[in-house]
């Protein structure tokens, strides 16, 4: 198995800490940062898209039927889509240990 | 044999990073380095260097922009001094970090306050943990020398770390001193094109300078003083092979009668050639009395060093900045460290002089001496420092 990033010792950096796999930035798990979790209400949603729209890591996807979810390995939490849902249908939650 | 011609020594220096053939030079001006910098400008204009010159609207700027150059795989030069430096503070430590062999001269000022454009060490001081290779020159000729020997060393495979050359300004800068040119096959010979070992280049992409997290930064500082330590390997070879093509010998500590000397003088930058008129009057007084010079600042020579005063009983350290509130100048801070445990550990005096530019002649050495003499037989322990020459002290 690869080592993780974690693993790596000085001597297996790359020279001047250069990253060399493009786009690594989505295994970095920013949904560790979330203290509050969103949460939608789907009988007042009315699948306009403004969460998705405005979500600004792109941690909110569109299911096959239209509703609206957040990818909780990106989401941090920040509450964006709550606040912008037209209907108020985003409930943020707070997660619990 | 390149042709011997007496010059401007920032002219010179210009002179030189042409022969390196540089791909960019971003630079801001700024006295005492102006000099460098404008001749550049005007070799570029002129069709005689083939390279971009950003005119750059600050040092910030002029270092990260180096950066950028750098990492694209190109060779740039950029100089500056004293608040020039203190303003590319920032970038100064990243482009360490980031392992990018940009060669910068820093033509030695004092930072300001009192305002100052005049000669010493402070600004030199003030970066000496930025993680670059940093060497002194003492005349036109080792500037000259040491911008090919610059490029050469920050760009071999197993170093790749900017190295910075600093210049006495004014003392050097603005003196016309004879320089032997090298011959264009000497430069071809010493310094190959640089290879570098990631670029920024579409077809393969990858993140420079990015963020360590806790769980890797650590890792991430040995892998940049680790290389740092080891390239003096490389320096000494660097040397050597500058010393085959053209006949100069250069090493980490320079000395002049030193060997059988009590007592040594102990400097960094153009004060070594004072001294050495010093010590040749001093033994011609009967005084035994010798000279070292630091010449590679980081990484330090320990081993170098202390071989070097190794009989001697006592060191006159010449500092050429402050440590306010330490235990004195930072040249002898670093060298009572250096000495610590070994076996007969001289006595040290240090003193602080020379600062913006005051000038110290023969004769001020020679009572730093005597001073020192008295010092010693009283109780070398006395005072840890002192300011030479000041009015009041």
């Amino acid at each position: 198995m690869a080592k993780t990033k974690v693993d790596l010792s000085w001597q297996e950096l790359e020279i001047g800490a250069v990253v060399t796999n493009a786009g690594n930035a989505s295994e970095y798990r920013t949904g560790d940062w979330r203290s509050l979790r969103p949460v939608w209400d789907r009988d007042r949603c009315v699948k306009c898209g403004i969460c998705y729209i405005f979500c600004p890591d792109a941690a909110i996807n569109e299911t096959e039927e239209g509703w609206f979810d957040a990818d909780l390995y990106y989401c941090k939490g920040c509450g964006i889509c709550a606040n912008e849902c037209p209907t108020q249908s985003i409930k943020m939650i707070e997660e619990e240990e | 044999m390149g042709n011997r011609i007496g010059l401007e020594v920032s002219l010179s220096a210009a002179e030189a990073v042409k022969m390196a053939d540089v791909d960019c030079i971003a630079a801001y001006p700024i006295t005492p380095q102006t000099h460098i910098v404008e001749h550049l400008s005007e070799l570029v204009n002129d069709g005689q260097l083939d390279a971009e010159f950003i005119p750059v609207e600050s040092e910030h700027s002029a270092m990260s922009v180096c950066a950028g150059v750098s990492a694209a795989g190109a060779r740039v030069f950029t100089c500056t001094s004293s608040q020039g430096l203190a303003l590319m503070n920032e970038i100064v430590h990243i482009v360490a970090s980031m392992r990018l062999p940009i060669v910068t001269i820093l033509a030695n000022r004092s930072l300001s306050g009192p305002i100052s454009i005049w000669n010493d060490h402070t600004d030199v001081m003030s970066i000496r943990d930025c993680g670059w290779i940093q060497v002194f020159v003492n005349n036109g000729q080792e500037v000259f020398d040491h911008v090919l020997f610059g490029f050469r060393v920050a760009e071999s495979q197993n170093v790749m770390l900017p190295l910075m050359i600093h210049m006495d300004g004014f003392i050097l800068t603005h003196v016309i001193e004879p320089v032997e040119m090298w011959e264009k096959e000497q430069v071809e010979r010493y310094l190959p094109p640089f290879k570098p070992v990631h670029s920024l280049h579409p077809d393969k992409p990858v993140t420079m300078g990015g963020v360590g997290m806790p769980y890797i930064f650590s890792e991430a500082k040995v892998a940049q003083d680790e290389p740092l330590i080891q390239s003096k390997g490389e320096i000494i070879s660097a040397w050597k092979e500058l010393g085959d093509i053209v006949g100069r010998y250069y090493n980490p500590v320079e000395t002049y009668k030193s060997d059988d000397a009590e007592t040594l003088f102990i400097t960094q930058g153009s004060y070594g050639e004072t001294v050495s008129m010093v010590v040749d009057e001093l033994r011609d007084e009967g005084k035994s009395v010798g000279l070292v010079m630091d010449r590679l600042w980081r990484p330090f020579p320990f081993d170098e060093f202390r071989e070097a005063v190794k009989n001697a009983n006592n060191l006159i350290v010449i500092d050429r900045a402050i440590s306010y509130g330490g235990q004195g100048g930072p040249l002898a801070i670093e060298l009572r460290a250096v000495l610590y445990k070994t076996k007969n550990q001289p006595n040290i005096t240090n003193f602080i002089c020379g600062l913006a530019g005051r000038d110290v002649t023969v004769d001020d050495f020679k009572r730093m001496y005597e001073r020192s003499m008295e010092k010693i037989k009283t109780n070398p322990l006395e005072e840890d420092y002192e300011y030479y020459g000041v009015r009041g002290k």
